[in-house]
């Protein structure tokens, strides 16, 4: 067995927000991208948290496992790729297990050049919950400092993988609440043949104690936290769009 | 003996029917419902009515100051009080404790001074006759227990190392069998009760006497039932012939219990599959409606809502509130695995919307993973809306209590009409833990309060060392704490003997000395501390030590951690294993409790800065909770951290206070997609061609 270690930021025994079924949720330190509306930025620091190995967090797992029947183990952030061959010896070992695997990830690290690493992380993969924050390149970019050339990609290696996944989408007041945007997203989600489902996720405020407590300024002081109604909106446009790619219009 | 009355037509019958057993009853009679809540009923027009105005009448109540009206003349008996009504005509459950809703009953019989403060403290005064009759020629429970008590036992109770004694009040957490008074009517059980007392012993040792004499009380106390019914103009000498009768009969039986005793807690029992049976039989027969089913019920729990003692500010600041502990036991399991669930298990837990959320009467679901489907969830649901809910693990239970134990208060299991238990308040052992540092001298009040055993020495505790001195100090307090309770339990059954409870139970019962604990989460993290950290002592200028500072980082209870929740473990098997040494009042069997819900707040404050780094006057966590935001891993390491200890060794239950927002629990807006109506038969081409358009 190896001993590489993670990067561990802290874990939660009782997820139920992160995958189907009440989960183990690994949090892994450091995260490329800066989105405006992140409300983890105690996880951006590549540098922190503690290290551990897969067979440590698993002896985790088990201490709680009668939870986890009909869940299992989710991996998340900051960026967990960053962190790509712990993560896949993590999920090759609970595989081997039969402990259900979901990672939580924004796809951000993916290109052609590491496909294969990719493609051994995929095999021990159960499911995927992918962050699709903007369709707009440009807009993605301002949005988290990154374009999404590498996150499209990525959605669409694993629809031609067949990968399951889940589709989440943040929406913010004023900021990424643009029907027509939601509307192309919606176009392009449809496109992809193994999503499995759509999540949209209202904007809280609820990590600004965390900036306050860092001293890093709070990018989107003012903005309201979404309503239900506009995270209703939102999914309608979205799978307006998925709906006419489908039908074919 | 006995032939079939003609009440239980169409019942099948059973060992019930020659002898009292109404769990046969049940057995032999339930009807399982595996279905949903779809076929509930609303509230009706009358229910609603009702309702209103009990709501004014509680309006009122809180703009008086917390209580409308007490009697301060007429002691409360059985047959004390002439009918009372909210409104004759729309009440199908009807009864009160005195002669109107929300005038609460005078109750001397635990202590004149308890029941005079009681009153007082509200801007009433007892009639000076009462006094005098409570004060010069008849003893009290509370008289009785301070002639007795021992200097010692004085000094613990005001140094609050043993707290929330019933010596002043009511013990509560006996549940009479109040079916039986419906099933089998009250000549029946006056006659069971007359033979038993032909059959008793007439060795005249104190132990017969005594039960000679309890059974002579409890056919007296049936006779004053009878009566009871008659005040409200029923007759409860038979069996009930109807669903509304078995209620009425029922609540008859709680009554009469609510009006002789203010308890602790005074629980219902297991009764909504049972009343389920007479429901289902109506229903069968075409006589009542869903709507009427539905709405005795919720008259029923309504009178429930409205039990009401006199009790002075600070019991309810002990308690954070008023509370009754009219707990009811709903689900479970039958010992053949088969769920107890019945159409009446979700009628009581709707009237939680037919009249709005309520924490009384306490409807506690007894959980097993054998529970039907569309009841868990519907369990469910009501917790997310209305967060009024306990849950209690029958799966647990049934092993040591079989399929018919109920509640009483929290988390106390019993038969019903076959066990009862000696409430034993609670030991504080992080206090204990406090004097075994300082060699029993109280930090508080710093006077010596157990023996003077050698106090720690030096600037940092020594685990070892402090192991050593806590497990004397638990001795000590174990001994002392059992001996207390020797002494209440003694008085309580001289002088305020539950006549109509025990009248509702068999002959030979099963005892239970229920002792309890507090602060275990702030003993382990204390223990823990000194184990992985070091604890430098604060002395005051006596030598006591009043503080203490941590250094470094130790593991703490609530994280799933054997380190620290080990410590936990251990601390209950060795207390328990201290109590069990000691002779306990009527060859009771001792058990314990880890459960203060509410007064671990009040025990905060009587407890002085702790290793653990938590100070003075802040609460000790609930129950077996971890302390407050120590538990940094999620739920399941805390509730895994709970359920390591060992319910053998805390046969009286263990609490776990959990609240989690709905958002918390998992979410309904996700959408599945193959639950849309998408054209999923794209050919692979298609998708393809898709695909290039859009990007």
């Amino acid at each position: 067995m190896s001993l590489i270690t993670g990067r561990i930021h802290s874990t939660e025994s009782f997820g139920t927000v992160d995958g189907p079924g009440i989960r183990f949720v690994v949090f892994l330190q450091g995260c490329p991208l800066r989105c405006k509306y992140c409300h983890n930025p105690d996880t951006w620091a590549y540098n922190g948290g503690k290290e551990m190995t897969a067979e440590q967090l698993l002896d985790e797992y088990n201490g709680c496992r009668e939870f986890y029947k009909d869940g299992g183990i989710t991996v998340t952030g900051g960026e967990p790729l960053l962190q790509i061959d712990f993560v896949t010896e993590l999920f090759e070992l609970a595989k081997s297990r039969g402990i259900h695997t979901c990672l939580d990830t924004s796809g951000i690290t993916f290109n052609d050049s590491n496909k294969d690493r990719f493609d051994r992380l995929i095999k021990s993969t159960d499911l995927i919950l992918l962050d699709l924050k903007h369709i707009d390149s440009a807009l993605h970019k301002e949005l988290t400092a990154h374009g999404n050339e590498n996150i499209l990609a990525f959605a669409r290696y694993l629809a031609d993988n067949n990968i399951p996944m889940w589709i989440r989408h943040v929406v913010v007041p004023g900021l990424t609440d643009d029907e027509e945007q939601h509307y192309k997203l919606g176009r392009f989600i449809g496109t992809l043949r193994s999503v499995k489902a759509l999540d949209v996720l209202p904007y809280h405020d609820m990590g600004v104690p965390k900036y306050e407590a860092l001293g890093i300024d709070y990018p989107l002081k003012g903005t309201e936290p979404a309503t239900k109604e506009l995270a209703l909106k939102t999914k309608q446009a979205i799978m307006r769009g998925i709906k006419d790619v489908r039908a074919g219009r | 003996m006995s032939c079939f009355a003609e009440e239980w037509k169409n019942f099948v019958p059973g060992k019930w029917s020659d002898n009292i057993n109404v769990r046969d009853f049940i057995q032999c009679n339930y009807t399982l419902y595996t279905g949903d809540e779809s076929f509930l009923a609303d509230a009706t027009e009358a229910t609603k009515k009702l309702w209103a105005q009990v709501m004014e009448l509680s309006e009122k109540e809180r703009a008086a100051g917390g209580v409308l009206d007490m009697d301060t003349k007429v002691v409360s008996t059985i047959t004390s009080h002439g009918a009372g009504y909210l409104d004759k005509e729309l009440e199908q459950i009807v009864g009160f404790q005195t002669d109107k809703p929300f005038k609460r009953s005078l109750q001397p019989f635990g202590g004149i001074r308890m029941a005079q403060a009681a009153c007082h403290e509200n801007g009433y005064e007892v009639d000076e006759e009462v006094t005098k009759i409570f004060t010069e020629y008849r003893k009290t429970h509370n008289q009785g227990v301070f002639d007795a008590y021992s200097p010692e036992m004085k000094l613990a109770r005001k140094s609050a190392i043993i707290t929330g004694l019933p010596d002043a009040y009511g013990r509560g957490r006996i549940i009479g069998d109040y079916r039986r008074v419906a099933l089998y009517g009250v000549d029946r059980l006056i006659e069971d009760k007359q033979q038993q007392l032909a059959t008793a012993p007439v060795r005249m040792t104190a132990k017969n006497i005594q039960l000679r004499e309890e059974l002579s009380d409890q056919i007296k106390a049936l006779h004053e039932l009878k009566k009871l019914g008659a005040i409200y103009g029923c007759d409860i000498s038979k069996p009930a012939k109807n669903a509304k009768e078995a209620i009425q009969w029922l609540y008859f039986g709680y009554l009469a219990a609510v009006k002789e005793q203010n308890g602790a807690a005074m629980s219902l029992g297991r009764t909504s599959t049972f009343i389920d049976i007479y429901i289902q039989r109506d229903l069968e027969l075409g006589i009542i409606t869903e709507e009427q089913a539905q709405e005795y019920i919720d008259h029923f729990i309504m009178k429930l809502r409205l039990v009401k003692f006199a009790r002075t500010p600070e019991y309810n600041e002990l308690f954070s509130g008023d509370p009754t502990w009219v707990t009811e036991s709903i689900g479970g399991v039958n010992i053949d695995g088969k769920p107890l669930v019945t159409k009446t298990s979700f009628r009581y837990l709707h009237t939680l919307d037919n009249l709005g959320p309520a924490p009384e009467p306490n409807l506690t679901v007894l959980w097993s993973v054998n529970l039907p489907q569309k009841f868990k969830e519907y369990c469910a649901k009501m917790s997310i809306r209305t967060s009024s809910i306990q849950y209690e693990n029958d799966d647990l239970m049934r092993v040591i209590h079989g399929d018919d134990y109920a509640i009483a208060c929290c988390v106390s299991s019993m038969r019903v009409g076959k066990e009862m238990q000696f409430f034993g308040a609670r030991a504080n052992l992080a206090k204990c833990l406090l004097y075994a540092i300082n060699g029993g001298v109280d930090e508080r009040l710093k006077i010596q309060v157990a023996p003077k055993y050698r106090a720690v020495e030096g600037d940092y505790l020594d685990y070892d060392d402090v192991m050593e001195k806590y497990d004397q100090m638990m001795s000590w307090l174990a001994e002392l704490y059992v001996n207390t309770l020797n002494v209440i339990h003694y008085m309580h059954d001289k002088y305020s003997y539950e006549r109509l409870q025990m009248a509702l139970h068999d002959r030979e019962v099963k005892r239970y000395f229920a002792t309890g604990i507090a602060g275990l989460s702030v003993v382990a993290d204390s223990l823990s501390a000194i184990k992985y950290a070091k604890v430098k002592c604060i002395r005051d200028e006596d030598g006591i030590v009043v503080d203490y500072e941590v250094e470094g980082d130790f593991p703490k209870y609530g994280n799933n951690d054997d380190r620290v929740d080990s410590i936990a473990v251990d601390i209950v098997e060795k207390f328990m294993e201290k109590i069990k040494r000691h002779h306990t009042y009527r060859d009771s069997v001792p058990t314990m409790s880890i459960l203060t819900i509410t007064s671990n707040v009040v025990y905060g404050k009587k407890t002085g800065n702790t290793p653990d780094g938590r100070k003075i006057g802040v609460p000790l966590a609930p129950g077996a909770n971890p302390m407050y935001g120590r538990d940094t891993h999620g739920a399941a390491a805390s509730l895994s951290s709970v359920a390591k200890l060992p319910f053998k060794h805390a046969q009286d239950g263990i609490s776990n206070t959990f609240s989690i927002v709905p958002n918390a629990l998992g979410k309904d807006g996700l959408s599945m997609i193959e639950e849309l109506d998408f054209d999923l038969n794209m050919t692979e081409e298609e998708l393809k061609k898709a695909a290039a358009d859009v990007q």
